[in-house]
């Protein structure tokens, strides 16, 4: 007997896109789920995950979220291609080092400046390059790490390739696994609302046609800084984190691993949706873990996931998840 | 002390313009930014040493093997990969940039870094130029380089498909109108650059060792060349090579060796930031266009 | 009526070796309509980047209101009230047709202006807008994404883009282009209503019938040159313009 897979819309649906109709209890909660049952599941998830090792492997999922996040955002809002998350996460992270070991801030007082005087210096390395387009713009971040790691080998500044030891950990475990995981989705939401506002609208309309943005007397200049702006201080802020949390900075913060594994994350949760990459973080970040015995083969194995990925499953897991929450798919006979 | 700057600037300059054509040959064809471009350079190299000591093949033969091998490699980069997403720029970046970190990462694990793995020179021999000694590779490089720019130059200027090739570059429209087929010239143009890699790759690595490591530096001192020069323009890849081979020496001379990379970085972050179609390139006119 | 409205004078670039534009200079009177036309690969276009800012002239200049506007930014230009339409549509794809108009109407120049709407009022202005260049008001067309309208929406969607930045002058590139002789004929009230509302209108037309009802004076461009200006009775007499251009279609 022939079987033909059917897809049909829920009826319990969102009516339009502000205005709910919640008649009913399961209807109010079809409508809360997507976003009350990943924060429960995020706030929840360091109480169950007894180990150290998990612990950590939690704590990286949640920087690389951070990462994947703040490439998706650029790609989003401005259109452009970075290669170099490491430039934000390095700026980030020797930032808390000094701010740290030279003026004797406490960890969160360095947090808070390395996001915000961070991002305002990675702003400004990048903004010259912000009139260029696609591979030009790509070139450019690729190439701000790698300078800035080999200034710091060639100069010895900075603790040269010895790197800043001796830098302060955070009060406790419990500070040190929930501010990372409450910014990751502070993070998520505001950019997320901050997308559908007009002004993040004009934003995407970059990223569509920044011409037709332009000749609609907009300048987009400003705009795509304010995208820079976000995205770095997301960067920066996983980079200080990490400085505090293994209390040290070197010049592994620019390598090319924490340029890489962001974009794969965003390919496998789905580009330009801001959850996606998370999601991709989130599902990418324990398996390139649990093979980091193989260790170089690992880069190996995401990077040709990646490419796989992009060439035949541009989409991502989000558009599934969205299809399995807007459409009952059911096997009927025909 | 000037004159062996003057002549170690040249021989780094030809190593440049012989690192760099294949990119530029690239990109000028079928606008494919092919950051795999340096795991192709390694690529090659590891080819070569292969044929070389595993096989015992002659010296000449596994040059050229290894030359043909990573053409082929590069053919199928953009028969199987990149023919999927020509035309969506951020698509092509990951994919290249993704494939060469794997290919380098790969041949990593395999145990290609330090100085574990090295090519034999041409002949092992050294010659005085201008009262400095220069060694036989080198001396032999400069030729070779001098001779396969020029080669190219005929080639694109003379030969049928070469024309092809020029016609593609400028107007891919018309070039299809008179029946030229965009995907059969991109995937020639990939071949060919990497086959340029890999020449680059025979003749330079046995000045030194054949390392994973250099994956990334070849792509960076390629790139930083053809956006000197202008990407995509022939005589921009000479000058743009000269300065920088230049600058090279001197900063390595006066400051130290890390800074053979500082320059190269620093001319693409000030090239692109002041003069983003370098100094003989169209491509930001052809950019505007509306 | 001031003739010197918009001043282009001596405008010039080249690319590379190809002169797009050789010394071109006119002028336009507030509320005029000027045609322009010329063959494939004449300047046309080079022109209207070069008024609009987005191509910067090697020599040249543009004044509107006496003012020197070369050089500018776009989006400064656009801000002083000069909108253009691009000869090759591209809306901003993944948005409703509607919210198209969101990006113009949130520029400094239409929120600095009174009522320019704020929050949820674009919307309502927007949907105005689009209902003017004929969008279907109680339809879904104004909803739907800017990806799956018909070209002629397109079109009109450019035109409403424009209006929205209430602009003293909008110079349209091929705007007729690829849309049937039908279509073309229901966009004919709308510009003769935008001409009748004394907006200044430059039109790059390839369409000569419909360009000729609408514009009183009319610009022939050949190999970036201005080879004939005049009113369209005497531009359809020219012998080097019916020769080089008209050749075939008169
Ligand atoms: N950005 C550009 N870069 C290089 N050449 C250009 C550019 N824009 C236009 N041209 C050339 O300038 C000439 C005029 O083009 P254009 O202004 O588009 O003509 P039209 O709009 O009348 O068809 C053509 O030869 C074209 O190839
Ligand atoms: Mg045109």
């Amino acid at each position: 007997m022939a079987k033909r897979r059917e897809r049909i819309d829920r009826p319990i649906r969102v009516l339009t896109e502000d205005i709910y109709a919640l008649e009913s209890l399961s209807r109010m909660i079809y409508v809360a789920a997507p976003s009350v049952f990943p924060v429960l599941f995020l706030l929840l998830l360091p109480l169950f995950t007894p180990s150290l090792y998990m612990q950590r492997v939690l704590i990286l999922t949640a920087v690389y979220a951070l990462l994947a996040l703040s490439w998706d955002f650029i790609a989003v809002a401005t259109g452009l291609v970075s290669l170099g998350q490491a430039l934000f996460f390095g700026v980030g992270a020797y930032l808390a080092a000094i701010l740290n070991l030279h003026f004797g801030l406490p960890p969160m007082v360095t947090l808070l400046v390395s996001t915000f005087a961070g991002a305002a210096i990675a702003t400004a390395l990048v903004a010259p390059c912000l009139p260029l387009r696609g591979v030009y713009f790509a070139m450019t971040t690729l190439v701000y790490p790698l300078l800035l790691a080999r200034t710091i080998e060639a100069t010895a500044v900075l603790g040269g390739t010895d790197g800043l030891v001796g830098i302060a950990s955070f009060p406790n475990v419990w500070v040190e696994r929930y501010l990372v995981l409450a910014f990751v989705l502070g993070a998520t939401f505001a950019l997320r609302r901050l997308l559908r506002t007009d002004f993040g609208l004009v934003m995407r309309s970059i990223s569509d046609n920044d011409q037709a943005v332009r000749a609609s007397a907009i300048n987009i200049t400003v705009y795509k800084l304010v995208a820079i702006y976000l995205a770095s201080a997301l960067g920066c802020f996983a980079g200080a984190y990490f400085t505090h949390l293994y209390m040290f900075v070197g010049l592994s913060a620019f390598s090319l691993d924490l340029s890489i594994l962001p974009i794969a994350c965003a390919v496998v949760g789905g580009m330009g949706t801001l959850v996606g990459p998370v999601i991709g973080a989130f599902v990418l970040v324990p398996l390139a873990e649990m093979v980091r015995d193989l260790g170089t083969l690992r880069v190996v194995f995401y990077s040709l996931l990646l490419v796989a990925l992009v060439l035949f499953k541009p989409e991502g897991l989000m558009s599934f998840l969205e299809r399995k929450y807007r459409q009952i798919e059911r096997w009927v006979q025909v | 002390m000037l004159r062996s700057i003057f002549i170690y600037g040249l021989i780094n300059s030809i190593i440049l313009a012989l690192t760099a054509v294949g990119f530029s040959l690239t990109y000028g064809i079928s606008r494919v930014a092919n950051f795999a471009y340096g795991a192709l350079y390694v690529l090659a190299g590891f080819a070569a040493w292969v044929l070389l000591h595993r096989l015992a093949l002659n010296y000449y033969l596994a040059l050229f093997l290894a030359v043909v091998f990573v053409a082929l490699v590069g053919a199928a980069l953009y028969r199987f990969a990149l023919i999927r997403v020509r035309g969506m720029p951020i698509s092509e970046i990951i994919v290249t940039f993704a494939l060469g970190t794997a290919l380098v990462e790969l041949l990593r694990f395999f145990g290609l870094f330090g100085s574990a793995y090295g090519l034999p020179p041409l002949r092992r021999a050294t010659l005085q130029l201008l009262g400095v000694p220069v060694d036989f590779q080198r001396v032999a490089l400069v030729v070779i380089g001098a001779v396969l720019i020029l080669a190219l130059w005929l080639f694109t200027h003379y030969t049928k498909i070469g024309l092809a090739f020029r016609a593609i570059a400028q107007d891919e429209q018309a070039a299809m109108m008179v029946g030229i087929d965009p995907d059969h010239m991109a995937t020639l143009s990939l071949a060919l650059g990497s086959a340029l890699a890999a020449v680059a790759a025979v003749v330079v690595l046995p000045l030194g060792y054949i390392a994973a490591e250099s994956g990334s530096n070849i792509l960076v001192f390629a790139i930083a060349v053809c956006i000197l020069g202008g990407l995509e323009s022939p005589a921009g890849v000479i000058v743009a090579s000269l300065l920088i081979g230049y600058a090279q020496i001197l900063s390595v001379a006066y400051f130290g060796p890390h800074y053979q990379m500082i320059v190269a970085l620093l001319a693409i972050l000030v090239t692109l930031v002041f003069r983003p179609s370098g100094l003989f390139g169209k491509q930001k006119e052809l950019e505007e266009r509306v | 009526m001031t003739t010197d409205f918009l001043v282009v004078d001596e405008l010039s670039k080249s690319f590379g070796g190809v002169k797009a534009l050789d010394r071109v200079g006119f002028s336009v009177a507030q509320g005029e309509v000027l045609g322009i036309i010329g063959l494939n690969g004449s300047g046309k276009t080079t022109l209207v980047n070069v008024i609009t800012g987005f191509i910067r002239p090697d020599s040249g200049h543009v004044w509107l209101r006496g003012k020197e506007i070369t050089g500018l930014a776009p989006e400064k230009i656009a801000g002083l009230g000069i909108a253009r339409t691009f000869q090759t549509v591209r809306p901003f794809h993944h948005l409703p047709a509607f919210k198209n108009l969101i990006v113009p109407l949130y520029s400094s120049r239409i929120r600095s202006a009174a009522g320019g709407g704020r929050w949820g009022d674009r919307d309502a202005v927007a949907l105005d807008l689009l209902e003017e260049v004929g969008f279907e008001r109680d339809s879904s067309v104004p909803y739907k994404p800017a990806a799956a309208l018909p070209h002629g929406y397109l079109r009109r969607l450019e035109l409403a883009r424009c209006l929205a930045l209430r602009p003293e002058v909008i110079i349209t590139d091929e705007l007729f282009s690829g849309l049937s002789s039908s279509e073309v004929s229901s966009l004919m009230p709308l510009m003769e209503k935008l001409r009748e509302r004394g907006i200044t209108l430059v039109m790059v037309e390839h369409r000569l019938r419909e360009l000729f009802r609408l514009a009183r004076r009319v610009i022939v461009m050949e190999q970036g040159r201005k080879i004939a200006e005049g009113p369209p009775q005497a531009i359809v007499a020219d012998n080097a313009v019916r020769e080089t251009y008209l050749g075939a279609e008169l």
